[in-house]
């Protein structure tokens, strides 16, 4: 029997990894899949608290997780592609127009 | 049983999410990314998420992570992008940052605060079971997000236009 803070450690760990990734990665795309990791992290914490309260609002929770990431991806997406045709680049230190 | 999959595909799953942050090719990155939500998905099941686990493949392995491939491939980028080491001072401060993250979390959890688990119902985890909560109880948090939807959909096509 796998106990619940088996899950949470395994969550917190693939948590950590995206932030990492999205701190050092530079590739806007690269780091908008970080983000993903990190949504999919939290995810996996959700699941696993539903399963060891026995109460699957955890699931309903994950699936408006996985709405709002499927539309967070379609409008971040557009964006970059957006971006690429002005800049030519995806590389987020360049990307500074909105900086001033 | 559950344990030796829960190791197996655990690992999997960290390794894989290791490659994403490490590959120079943003395509080997997405790769890699598909494998770590399978990896999720088969975790679900061992939840007793069935409902959640398909969701998972279906929609994040395979329609969002498409349209990951899709804009990469899209987008033609020279090697000259994945190829560059610059601030590399500031990777190892975000490299840092992320561990001591890490090393907090852990110990949040270490604190032995949780209850013993309560035994699961007949039916968890079915298709049944989250169609009945989200048809009632969280009925209109379902509605909004069909409006969320809806909203990212014309978001996404204007941003996208050739002229924008």
């Amino acid at each position: 029997m796998v106990s619940v803070e088996h899950y949470l450690i395994l969550s917190g760990i693939l948590f950590a990894i995206g932030v990492i990734g999205v701190l050092t990665r530079r590739n806007a795309i690269i780091v908008f899949m970080c983000i993903e990791l990190m949504l999919n992290a939290v995810n996996l914490s959700f699941v696993a608290f539903a399963r060891h309260f026995n109460d699957m609002s955890g699931h309903i929770f994950v699936f408006m997780i996985m709405t709002v990431a499927a539309a967070e991806a379609a409008v971040g997406l557009a964006i970059i592609l957006a971006i690429f045709r002005n800049r030519e680049t995806v590389d987020v230190d360049e990307i500074n127009i909105m900086k001033w | 049983m559950e344990s030796f999959l829960f190791y197996i595909f655990g690992g999997i799953a960290v390794a894989s999410a290791l490659l994403v942050v490490t590959r120079r090719n943003a395509v080997g990155s997405a790769i890699f990314l598909i494998l770590c939500f399978f990896c999720l998905g088969v975790l679900y099941l061992l939840l007793q998420a069935h409902f959640v686990a398909v969701i998972q493949v279906l929609v994040y392995a395979g329609a969002i992570m498409v349209l990951f491939l899709f804009v990469i491939m899209l987008l033609n980028l020279s090697q000259i992008e994945f190829g560059r080491i610059r601030n590399l001072a500031l990777k190892v401060l975000g490299a840092a940052l992320g561990v001591v993250l890490l090393i907090n979390i852990l110990g949040a959890i270490n604190r032995p605060q949780l209850s013993e688990g309560v035994p699961l119902s007949e039916g968890f985890g079915g298709t049944a079971q989250v169609g009945m909560l989200l048809f009632s109880k969280y009925l209109i948090p379902f509605e909004v997000a069909s409006v969320l939807l809806l909203a990212a959909i014309v978001g996404a096509i204007i941003l996208a236009r050739r002229e924008f």
